[in-house]
């Protein structure tokens, strides 16, 4: 596999060919922050935490590092003002739905990027959506028995009881997954299994 | 529900997952809603995770997952109607139905759905009563309309 | 029909066809487009029907049901030709009147043209009607001509011949130099220069099957214009297609439209019949050895299904979520493959530009938008309806002029591009050419050609807060920026609508914007805060009203008043 010559934060990179920015930047030991993202799966990009300045012949983007291509003579930069902004907003947009996040990895996150908790309206779902479970029943263990259902704002994750009532009791892999709440998932579970015959339609916001 | 029809759809489609939203929209087309065995059945036949069909019908206004009443009422809240007047006529017709948009009444009569943009802006504020076109619509006179429906 | 299997046969078909046309014989054009069915037109072609059976005129006069003439606004439209004698307003009892004087009188019947409100002037003649009148309608100008179902009306147009060239005078090279050098520019809204892309797409991935498409989702609110095109001259956009796909390399064709257009799908059906029929599809087009097959896709739609990535997730069946473009679709589109993606009207570009050469083609429009643009009118106007001018014609024009301006005395207020993801200008910058980078300059990107015409009892605060409360049940809901930064914008607009909005709203409304613009994952996140960054550009004293007094300038917010 040919090497590509990078650079990240101004150190040199050596990165091989069809590795993310992401990839390089760990290999590196330059840490970038994620929410969604996990080794074992498919990059997703929707969290956008992971937002990074790159630079390809003199002109500058940004993109999401679990998922921007390494090229040659790519200059990255992690930590711009520009960056820390986005990061400030999107974690700051998240703790509206997930106040509680002790000890995880979106409260350090928080730390770091002076993210005020209070900024928005409280509206406690504990999901920030970040996909990870319902990507792990996917792809890992193949049972798709969570899944993602509306959409836009109303968007939300839901186990199929149909598939759940057989599956998850025995499985719960995904619940150690969810970077807000353990316990989430064994609430949404439950409700799911408690009322299989609620209506999914397209609820409306509010 | 006319079962016959839909497992004819889906006997046409067996194990082809990429018409999944084909086969979705025939039987919306067929039974006017998408019961919940009917969407397992779909999974099984297309050969598509539940988990996609799910997602899909809960993407697409189209679809419709509680059954509707005898006349579909259409309100188009696209820009250049509302910009014309549509959010009178929509309160309007809330207040006759008594039903929000996305609800069927109790009697089964009226399903009310606001809608994007049909392409005809001109005739806009612009209903849509059990698939009979109302241009340039007052509220008095979608009032008038609906009436006429048993 | 026979299988056409040379150039000199598709000419000696032609020649077959205009044969039997009698230009004196009386042909009456019903519009059938969205609009005048909508109002009417329906009975109207029944009772034409019912009248001329009553006659027995059947072999005495044509007639046909149309697509969209355009002015919509003056619906149900019929013309009359040879003599092109337009009708407005046409109602079914009217119809035995326009054939005893008309057809057979060859009277105008003066109750039924067009009489201007102001001037009280008359104009019998379509040409003559300042709606038509200064308009270049090289593309949408035969739909009245023809009927929509019938291969040998666009034939009798002059149809395919540009097909016919492509394929034997020219290499699949030349056209794509053509299309490239004629600097014909996308109209589905990004305004991307189509032969550069044709050429990504010509040389991605060696060997391997390659797609074109016609993206005909039309999914902004107040566009109307690719569907009024396409259901009224499908043939067009199949020739346009056929050609760029000989010059790209590809032999499987994609046609994504919406399933709420029933007319537009029988039309779309009968036409890929007939082309199959007469040889324009299929293997060995013409006789040339160039095979091509088109499949349609009928979906559903939100308004994010237009995105190139998710529109090509949902032809794979999948849900229309899109993907991060690092790499374009151009390169891996539909199941990894190349995949072309253009817009209707880009397409229906195509067949004059080979017919009449790139120097023709960009002595019309600015030095850097060329051609003509399909307009759609709406909001505050007298005549709503589509408009076919040339690039750098100037927005007065366009409303005062062809739109014959704003209704009921009022003021206009501003003019809205582009639905959600576009923006507003105001009555100042009218005099502003219809040109792509004139309009982005100003942060009104001209979208896909819909043009919201507003008035002075327009709010500008409730107008932002439409187009989000619009996307928030068009968007895939995927990304964080997009469908959080969404969410709380309505909040704080919503707030603002009903008199609760606070002081460092607007500033709060900037972050969250810039936040989102730079960094959502697709181009629809990137561009919600669009009308709103333009509004607040040109009104932003609107909001500060609403925060500070508690006041809606325009008096339109019923819970501030
Ligand atoms: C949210 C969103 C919706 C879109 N909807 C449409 C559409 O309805 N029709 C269209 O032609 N292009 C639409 N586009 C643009 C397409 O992604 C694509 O750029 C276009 O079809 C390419 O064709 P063109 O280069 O001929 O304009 C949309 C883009 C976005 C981001
Ligand atoms: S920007 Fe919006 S529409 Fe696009 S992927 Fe993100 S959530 Fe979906
Ligand atoms: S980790 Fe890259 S977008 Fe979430």
């Amino acid at each position: 596999m040919s090497e590509i010559i990078m650079q990240i934060d101004g150190i040199e990179v050596a990165a091989e060919e069809g590795m993310t920015v992401l990839d390089a930047a760990q290999k590196a030991g330059i840490s970038i922050p994620t929410l969604c993202y996990l080794e074992t799966l498919e990059p997703y990009g929707a969290c956008r935490l992971c937002t990074v300045e790159v630079e390809v012949r003199g002109r500058t983007n940004l993109v999401a590092a679990c998922l921007y291509p390494v090229e040659k003579d790519l200059i990255v930069r992690t930590r711009t003002e520009k960056v820390d902004k986005i990061r400030k907003m999107i974690l700051e947009l998240l703790l509206a739905h997930a106040p509680v996040a002790r000890g995880l990895k979106m409260q350090e996150y928080a730390e770091e990027y002076g993210a005020d908790k209070n900024r928005f309206e409280k509206e406690p779902s504990f999901c920030i959506q970040c996909g990870l479970c319902v990507r792990y029943c996917a792809e890992i263990k193949k049972k798709n028995a969570i899944c993602f259902v509306n959409k836009g704002p109303s968007r939300e994750i839901q186990f199929i009881p149909e598939i759940a009532a057989k599956e998850c009791w025995s499985c719960t892999e995904c619940f150690p997954l969810c970077p807000t709440e353990y316990l989430q998932g064994v609430f949404v579970l439950t409700k799911a299994l408690a009322f299989p015959s609620a209506p999914m339609g397209p609820t409306v916001e509010e | 529900m006319n079962n016959d029809k839909i497992e004819q759809i889906l006997n046409e489609h067996q194990g082809q997952p990429g018409a999944l939203i084909k086969v979705m929209m025939e039987i919306q087309e067929e039974n006017h809603w998408l019961p919940r065995e009917v969407l397992v059945k779909v999974s099984e036949k297309l050969e598509v995770p539940l988990s996609r069909v799910l997602r899909i019908a809960t993407i697409y206004k189209t679809f419709s997952l509680t059954p509707k009443g005898r006349y579909q009422v259409n309100i188009c809240t696209g820009t250049a109607c509302q910009v014309r007047g549509a959010q009178q006529v929509l309160e309007e017709v809330q207040k006759i139905t008594g039903i929000k948009p996305g609800e069927t009444d109790p009697d089964m009569k009226f399903s009310l759905e606001t809608v994007n943009c049909q392409g005809c802006c001109s005739l806009g504020p612009l209903v849509e009563i059990d698939g009979k076109t109302h241009g340039k619509t007052a509220p008095a006179e979608i009032a008038e309309a609906l009436k006429k429906y048993e | 029909m026979p299988r056409i299997n040379s150039a000199a046969e598709l000419e000696e078909l032609r020649k077959g066809i205009l044969a039997q046309k009698d230009p004196d014989k009386p042909c009456i054009s019903v519009c059938a487009g969205i609009a005048c069915l909508g109002s009417g037109n329906a009975e109207v072609l029944s009772a034409f029907e019912e009248e001329i059976k009553k006659q027995s005129l059947d072999a005495k006069v044509d007639l046909i049901a149309t697509g969209c003439h355009g002015f919509c606004e003056k619906g149900p439209i019929v013309v009359i030709y040879p003599e092109e004698i337009c009708y407005l307003e046409v109602t079914p009892e009217d119809v035995p009147e326009i054939i005893s004087q008309t057809i057979l009188g060859k009277q105008v019947i003066d109750r039924l043209i067009y009489t201007d409100s102001d001037t009280g002037t008359k104009a019998a003649h379509q040409s003559e009607i300042p709606f038509y009148k200064n308009q270049s309608r090289l593309l949408i100008g035969n739909s009245p001509k023809i009927n929509p179902k019938s291969i040998e009306d666009y034939l009798a147009v002059g149809g395919y011949s540009a097909l016919s060239k492509a394929l034997f005078e020219m290499s699949p090279e030349g056209v794509l130099d053509e299309i490239k050098k004629a600097n014909l520019r996308g109209r589905g809204g990004g305004g991307f220069p189509a032969g550069s892309k044709w050429e990504t797409t010509r040389n991605a991935q060696p060997g391997v099957d390659k797609y074109v498409i016609v993206n005909a989702h039309e999914g902004e609110p107040g566009a109307f214009m690719d569907r009024a095109l396409f259901t009224g001259n499908p043939h067009l956009i199949l020739e346009g297609l056929i050609i760029g796909a000989y010059a790209i390399g590809s032999h499987q064709g994609f046609i994504y439209t919406r399933h709420d257009t029933p007319v537009l799908r029988k039309n779309l059906d009968l036409a890929l019949a007939q082309a199959k029929e007469y040889g324009f599809l299929g293997d060995n087009i013409l006789g040339s050895g160039f095979s091509f097959n088109v499949d349609v896709h009928l979906d559903v739609g939100i308004f994010v299904s237009g995105e190139s990535s998710a529109l090509m997730k949902s032809i794979e069946g999948m849900p229309p979520e899109p993907r991060p473009k690092y790499i374009r679709t151009s390169v891996t589109g539909i199941w990894d493959r190349p995949s072309n993606l253009n817009n209707v009207e880009t397409w229906a570009n195509v067949p004059q530009i080979i017919s009449n050469g790139y120097e023709w083609y960009s002595s019309i429009g600015t030095e850097r938008s060329k051609g003509t643009k399909l307009i759609s009118l709406s909001g505050n106007i007298v005549n709503s309806g589509v408009v076919e001018v040339p690039m750098g014609t100037s927005l007065r024009e366009i409303v005062f002029d062809f739109g014959g301006g704003i209704p009921n005395g009022k003021k206009l207020k501003a003019i809205h591009f582009g639905g959600p993801m576009g923006g507003t200008i105001p009555e100042s910058l009218i005099d502003t050419p219809l040109d792509f980078d004139e309009l982005s300059k100003l942060g009104a990107s001209l979208g896909a050609g819909d043009m919201l015409v507003l008035d002075e009892d327009t709010c500008m605060v409730e107008m932002a807060r439409l187009f989000l409360d619009f996307l928030a049940g068009e968007s895939c809901g995927k990304c964080v920026p997009c469908r959080e930064g969404m969410r709380q914008m309505l909040k704080i607009l919503t707030n603002m609508t009903q008199g609760e909005g606070k002081e460092g709203d607007i500033k709060l409304l900037e972050e969250i914007s810039g936040v989102v613009g730079e960094a959502a994952l697709c181009s629809l996140g990137r561009s919600i805060q669009k009308p709103l960054i333009s509004m607040l550009k040109y009104f932003r004293d609107e909001f500060e009203a609403h925060i500070n007094e508690k006041r809606c300038p325009a008096n339109a917010c019923k819970e501030l008043n």
